[in-house]
């Protein structure tokens, strides 16, 4: 079998040796007066993280955070810049030095409440941001060191002072405007809808957000792993919205079980926001796509996830008995569900990628993770067809060998096939990651809404749709993208929808 | 919370179920289903087809058999009981028109998701045959309720033990052979019936809607668990159908791939079968 087994550095440091080095290196730092160059001297603070063999068999969170002098520690890093890079590189615009600073003086309630200013989901982005792309890629301190791997932790400090305050009951729910009379309606409880539903709710009105599914939160609970993201802390999140009066109507399809137009018409509502993501699973369309076994990540982490199908004894939803688990895809939702093979008790997972690690969507920190647990890469492959047994059971992957080529539309090298090298990867499990499309169900309901040719809501500058009282947000008009953009839309939504309710 | 308002029993594992459900008995139609879930932590969903509704009582009517974990459970039920979550109406209704003769076909459970159709078909002014049929008498259900919408009931079972001895293919073809034969047939049922009704009317090139019941989760596209190849192409019974052309479902591949959790089934029914049988005697 030709794998490409990419060994890197292994450098797993227990908890309790990170904690003690901290304590230590604290004690000398915390009286000091520190120059810029003391700043720039001091080393980056690593993640606490379980041990890698023991945790690829649990559902627990990976990253356990940092210690408290860790945090301190890290913050030192900053240099209070004055132009503020980091600002522009966060898409919702958190007031980053300030929050970091409030650190600095041991102040983490200060901390949080300067981040709830424009992100009332820190415990969520600090987990799972790709602050690597975002507010960490454009820091002073990363640039000082010519490194963004140096640059300032500002999503693990953010994470910090969000657990902190849920730790230790210090959570205050943000002051509310008094009742304007108007109601907005907002579709979807993913993170596009939740943080458009805080703005939305902090100005006045009455907000009702309707959910398809039994649980709230989007991709928050059935896409990412509860070894990512614990699910208890989106509840948590939930939780604070309701206790600002934010109403959640569960297990109600706008489209099916209400139309928008009647959401509007019939039942009083204002203004409503879209927020209905990209979840329709991209197949491949080779055959064999349709044997027993085939599944799409969606479908595998939402049995596993949301429907807790990994407690067994509790669950009534079954899980396929998956021993070889193959994987294709380089995203983050294929690390999501290469990593969750381990834990669903599979004895080896592959991911077939037909680029190479260079050109892989994932996280840096997400890849470094599935390796460390045990995930074999297979890059530059791609399946050409999926073969089963008499059973219609999927067997083996057939995979055809690839070589990069010329730069694509989107800069990267483009993988082109090496006739004749088909070869097959024997599994009795195949999980398709290649992306979600926009779910098509507004569109089809709602007359005069318009969309692109692939099924996303066109919107203007301030997020308005084509049809009069409704916006839009998130994956639904950006295609499949990440939790803070969608949070970035949901807010711009909601400053728009606040500005038309209030004329 | 969906309050149960009535339970009628039709064998030793058919119920009948009138649930509290206002929204989705304002927006049904035919042909819709809805997922139901009897706990919101640990349940699973199922997909479930409306028998019936009244938008103005705010009921819509569910026909269950007990033959899985959830199934079972829900069978248990009584009045005044609850199921914890139901999302609907999904899926497309079906596509009704004035076409002339119908010929409607329902075997088993599926006679109730049947009876909606068949009743807007004959409400739009078309000529409805109904076939139903089970494998035995008692199995064979909405008897009644068909009798008043129907030109002609036939009524079939494999042991004879009521109407006529034979599967509902053998009246089909007869009616497709007649003098006047039907412009569209419907088949709702077994996998295994609407595949040879699809096989029964292709020679003679009539047109046939079959409505599928496959694995779902969340029954809005989201998965792609209840995936069909029709006419060659991944479709979605969720939110492409459930209803389709006959003529060009895999049938073989849905039924293939109906057993992917078969041994975890068979698990559940064998631990939850021996619990019914001592509640319910």
């Amino acid at each position: 079998m030709e794998t490409e087994n990419i060994n890197t550095e292994h450098h797993y440091v227990p908890r309790e040796e990170l904690a003690k080095e901290a304590k230590t290196y604290w004690g000398e730092l915390k009286d000091k007066e520190l120059k810029m160059k003391d700043r720039a001297a001091i080393p980056i603070q690593e993640m606490p993280v379980l041990e890698p063999h023991a945790r690829a068999r649990l559902m627990d969170e990976v990253a356990t955070g940092y210690t408290e002098e860790q945090a301190r520690i890290e913050a030192e890093r900053c240099l209070n810049c004055k132009n503020r890079p980091c600002v522009q590189g966060c898409p919702v615009g958190i007031p980053i030095p300030e929050f970091i600073s409030c650190i600095q003086k041991g102040n983490f309630k200060a901390s949080v409440d300067t981040i709830k200013t424009t992100n009332l989901l820190p415990a969520i982005c600090g987990r799972v941001c790709p602050q690597e792309k975002q507010c960490q890629l454009v820091c002073t301190v990363g640039k000082m060191h010519k490194s963004v791997d140096k640059a300032v932790a500002i999503g693990r400090l953010e994470r910090f002072v969000a657990d902190w305050e849920r730790n230790n009951n210090k959570t205050t729910i943000p002051p509310v405007a008094p009742d304007t009379g108007k109601k907005v309606a907002i579709i979807g409880s993913g993170p596009a809808g939740l943080a458009a539903a805080a703005d939305i709710r902090r100005a006045g009105h009455a907000v009702t957000v309707f959910e398809a599914f039994h649980k709230t939160g989007g991709v928050m609970v059935y896409g990412i792993p509860e070894f990512r993201l614990p699910k208890d802390i989106v509840a948590k999140e939930v939780e604070n919205l309701k206790k600002m009066g934010v109403k959640f109507e569960t297990n109600f399809l706008v489209g099916r079980t209400a139309t928008l137009e009647q959401l509007l018409q019939e039942d009083g509502f204002d203004a409503a926001f879209i927020g209905t993501g990209a979840g329709l699973p991209k197949f491949m369309n080779v055959e064999g796509e349709n044997l027993i076994g085939v599944f799409s990540a969606n479908e595998y982490l939402t049995r596993a996830n949301l429907m807790k199908a990994y407690q067994e004894d509790k669950a009534d939803t079954p899980l396929y008995p998956a021993k070889v688990v193959a994987v294709i895809g380089g995203g983050n939702v294929a690390m999501d569900a290469a990593r969750m093979g381990y834990r669903l008790g599979a004895d080896k997972v592959y991911c077939i990628y037909r680029r190479t690690r260079a050109e892989m969507p994932a996280r840096a920190e997400e890849i470094a993770h599935a390796e460390e647990e045990g995930v074999e890469f297979c890059f530059l492959q791609n399946p050409t067809r999926f073969i089963g047994d008499k059973d219609g059971k999927v067997c083996a992957v057939e995979v055809l060998n690839y070589e990069l080529g010329e730069p694509d539309a989107s800069g990267r090298r483009s993988p082109v096939a090496i006739p004749g090298t088909e070869h097959q990867i024997p599994v009795d499990t195949v999980i398709v990651a290649l992306g979600n499309s926009s779910n098509p169900l507004m569109a089809k309901t709602t007359e005069g809404l318009q969309v692109t040719k692939t099924g996303n809501i066109i919107v203007d500058e301030n997020q308005k749709t084509s049809i009069p009282k409704v916006w839009s947000g998130g994956d639904i008009v950006l295609g499949a993208a990440t939790v803070i953009l969608a949070m970035g839309e949901g807010r711009k939504a909601a400053a728009s929808i606040n500005e038309y309710l209030a004329q | 919370m969906h309050t149960i308002l009535e339970k009628k029993q039709f064998s030793r594992d058919v119920f009948y179920l009138r649930v509290a459900a206002p929204e989705i008995a304002r927006q049904r139609k035919a042909g819709q289903f809805v997922i139901i879930q009897l706990d919101i932590d640990y349940g699973e969903r199922i997909p479930l087809t409306i028998a019936d509704a009244d938008p103005d009582e705010g009921w819509i009517a569910l026909v269950v058999q007990a033959v899985g974990a959830t199934t079972i459970k829900l069978c248990r039920k009584e009045v005044g009981d609850s199921i914890a979550a139901i999302l609907g109406p999904l899926g497309n209704p079906t596509h009704i028109a004035k076409v002339g003769k119908v010929v409607c076909v329902g075997g088993g459970i599926g006679t109730a998701p049947l009876h909606p159709i068949a009743q807007a078909y004959k409400h739009v002014g078309n000529e409805v045959i109904i076939i139903i049929g089970g494998r035995t008498k008692e199995l064979v259900i909405f008897e009644e309720e068909m009798r008043k919408i129907a030109d002609e009931l036939i009524i079939v079972t494999d042991d004879g033990s009521y109407g006529r001895k034979a599967l509902v293919t053998e009246p089909l073809k007869e009616i497709c052979e007649s003098a006047a034969p039907p412009q569209e047939v419907i088949a709702i049922g077994p996998p295994i019936m609407m595949k040879f009704c699809a096989a029964t009317t292709r020679p003679f090139g009539i047109h046939t809607v079959v409505s599928l019941n496959t694995i779902m989760i969340d029954g809005t596209g989201m998965c792609g668990g209840c995936r069909v190849t029709v006419d060659g192409k991944t479709k979605f019974v969720c939110v492409d159908g459930p209803e389709f052309d006959g003529h060009k479902v895999d049938f073989d591949n849905m039924m293939m791939r109906m057993k992917a959790f078969k041994e975890r089934e068979d698990h559940d029914r064998h631990v939850c079968r021996i619990g019914l049988s001592n509640g319910a005697s």
